[in-house]
């Protein structure tokens, strides 16, 4: 076997170095033919065989993983078993096999049966449908002499390799088996990256060429640099072991700062009053982006004033005394709503989305602001309130008058558009406050779609444009008398983008609440003076991935926590 | 012939895990056991050893069943899965 070395590169979406073994996501099973005759040559009696053999080995393939497993997953692997070697199930395949049928087909369309009549009680045995559905692809499979389908089995831990996970994948992927992922496909936002973070799994998006990734190859997986490469050396294993030994992160105490004292309160992002519970449990010092999306995602019409009013009480609840940043409706693009959006538009990242709807659709934004301002009246939360996808100063005056006439205290706006950026002293002279959405402000800059692997080096915070923009804007709030900006995109959540930020003038951080005790961690080793040094490397660098490599070079305490 | 009725205690009815637990033992017994719905005719009784005809026979907390069997053994047998049938295995 060669031992050069091959490295792939992608985008690192979730910490983490580790060694270890690939396995391959095999490909989804295809339906068989409908009705396809006898393999020639074969005989109904030696199918039949084929068949029950195949379902037996299914079977004692999925009692011993039940017998490793324990509790929920282990009832359901064993019910899963006993479904694979049904003999009703069996008897009716046999039947089809009997009039000519070929195993695949056969099995594939008796368990259809079966699937149907359990979708039509309805409930929970609707659910169960799809275990049959599964089974049946795993007998398919073994028929065919493919690897079955689904996250693979191993006793030994291992790098998942895939073009990209769905989330029914995702579900049954089990943290202490999965070392790494690993996926040509997919961007930062995809739900492989999603998932990575939620488990705390070293991933790697967007790494083409990985598709050369093969069953039993070992691999070194670096999702802190995004790069996956092949027959590991001294130097991988060094660094894999370094991250072994990390420092496991202080809690995060509810106060963040730099080394120097300098305050940089750090916030959640919350979609919902049980996410704004466990965001005030981590320690948040408040919310820096309430989703109110939550409330109006998947209906037909508006939510109405008691529910809105009740959905953004339970949020406001969790922080009493604290500040609570609402977005309001961010409906369009990538969420569209039936009563609010047109989902016929040619471009619609460019199209009628965000604070843009109310012009299309008016009153839907005004009676949401009535019910923010209701909620804030019932709570002691210190409400805040913001529309996304302001391009104007005229826009966000516009905004803040809404606001101030909803009888709340305090109106701003988003900046996620490059013109907003640019202007940002103008539309602070008109509003309280801006918030960076760099997700959406990345995409606008690099002109590069957050949803396409392909776009992922563009598409990402570091670009030093983006964070000219960030400058911009908080020279901007500088120039309106030092109003206040924060970040609310994933870039906050990144430890050492987080220091950049800071050093580009961003006074408050927002972030998922895994992301605190690492951004706090990593902030408190830095004074203020050292944070604008480390930004203005950022600046001058000529890429993303540059930007990246100068700063985190001058963050030692990175690697003490493995981040 | 022997025939028990039973009804089902499990509070979800006879779903995956009951079912699962119910099919085993079926399976276990010397002879061959069929289940059927209450009023339902022998002829389009199900084999009580097939996990996915329990479950498609759909019957919840409470639905009273009819268990069959014949030959040496099947007393015994059908008395050892009524009480199965009648155990709530959810609270275990």
């Amino acid at each position: 076997m060669s031992t050069q070395q091959v490295s792939y590169h992608g985008v690192g979406v979730s910490a983490g170095r580790v060694i270890g073994p690939v396995l391959r996501m095999p490909d989804p099973i295809t339906a068989p033919a409908d009705g396809a005759p006898l393999p020639e040559g074969s005989t109904a009696d030696a199918e039949i065989e084929r068949l029950a053999a195949a379902t037996q080995s299914v079977a004692a393939a999925l009692k011993a993983r039940a017998a490793t497993a324990t509790g929920d997953a282990q009832a359901v692997l064993k019910a899963t078993a006993l479904m694979a070697s049904d003999r009703t199930l069996l008897k009716s395949a046999s039947k089809l096999v009997s009039g000519g049928t070929c195993a695949e087909s056969a099995i594939w369309e008796a368990a259809d049966a079966v699937a149907t009549q359990l979708a039509a009680l309805g409930g929970y045995m609707a659910e169960r449908a799809g275990d049959v559905l599964d089974v049946r692809a795993r007998i398919v499979a073994e028929l065919r002499g493919v690897p079955a389908p689904g996250i693979p089995d191993s006793d030994v831990p291992f790098v998942l390799a895939a073009v990209d996970l769905a989330p029914a994948d995702t579900a049954t992927l089990d943290p202490a088996k999965v070392l790494a992922l690993v996926t040509s496909d997919g961007g930062p936002q995809s739900h492989t990256a999603i998932i990575a973070r939620s488990l705390g799994l070293p991933a790697i998006v967007a790494a083409a060429g990985t598709t050369a990734l093969d069953d039993g190859m070992l691999v070194f997986a670096d999702g802190i640099s995004g790069t996956v490469t092949t027959n590991p050396g001294a130097e991988q294993e060094h660094l894999a072991a370094t991250y072994a030994n990390r420092e496991p992160l202080p809690d995060f105490d509810g106060n963040g700062m730099l080394a120097d004292g300098h305050l940089v309160p750090l916030l959640a992002n919350v979609g919902s009053g049980t996410d704004a519970q466990a965001a005030a449990a981590a320690g948040a010092q408040g919310v820096g982006l309430l989703r109110t999306e939550f409330c109006f995602l998947g209906r037909d019409a508006e939510p109405t004033h008691q529910e809105q009013v009740a959905a953004y009480g339970a949020v406001f609840e969790a922080f009493a005394g604290k500040k609570v940043v609402v977005r309001t409706l961010d409906a369009g693009a990538d969420k569209p709503l039936p009563f609010l959006t047109d989902t016929t538009e040619p471009n619609p990242a460019l199209g009628v989305r965000g604070y843009r709807t109310d012009a299309a659709s008016p009153g839907v934004l005004s009676r949401q602001l009535a019910a923010i301002a209701q909620a804030a009246g019932e709570h002691q939360a210190e409400v805040w309130t913001m529309a996304p996808m302001i391009s104007t100063p005229a826009e966000a005056g516009a905004f803040a008058a809404m606001v101030a006439e909803a009888g709340l205290p305090t109106g701003g706006a988003m900046i996620e558009v490059p013109s907003a950026a640019v202007l940002a002293g103008g539309i602070l002279s008109r509003c309280d406050f801006v918030s960076l959405g760099t997700n959406d402000l990345t995409q606008y800059t690099m002109a590069a779609d957050r949803q396409l692997g392909a776009m992922a080096e563009l598409n990402d915070p570091w670009q030093p444009a983006v964070l000219h923009l960030i400058k911009a804007t908080s020279e901007g709030a500088r120039s309106a008398g030092g109003k206040p900006v924060g970040v609310c995109g994933e870039a906050a959540a990144d430890p050492a983008l987080a220091v950049v930020l800071v050093g580009l003038g961003v006074n408050t951080l927002s972030m998922n609440k895994r992301a605190l005790s690492p951004v706090a961690a990593v902030l408190r080793t830095v004074d203020l003076p050292a944070a604008r040094r480390l930004a203005a490397l950022a600046l001058d660098a000529d890429s993303a991935s540059e930007a990246r490599r100068l700063v985190r070079a001058e963050l030692p305490e990175l690697d003490r926590f493995g981040l | 012939m022997a025939e028990r009725q039973a009804i089902i205690g499990s509070r979800v009815g006879l779903h995956a895990r009951p079912a699962a637990i119910f099919a085993e033992a079926a399976a276990e017994a010397p002879v061959e056991v069929t289940i059927a719905l209450e009023g339902e005719p022998a002829e389009d009784a199900l084999d009580a050893s097939s996990i996915l005809s329990l479950m498609g026979l759909g019957a919840e907390y409470g639905t009273t069943v009819i268990l069959r069997a014949e030959g040496e053994g099947a007393e015994e047998a059908l008395d050892k899965l009524v009480k199965v049938l009648e155990t709530d295995h959810d609270s275990e």
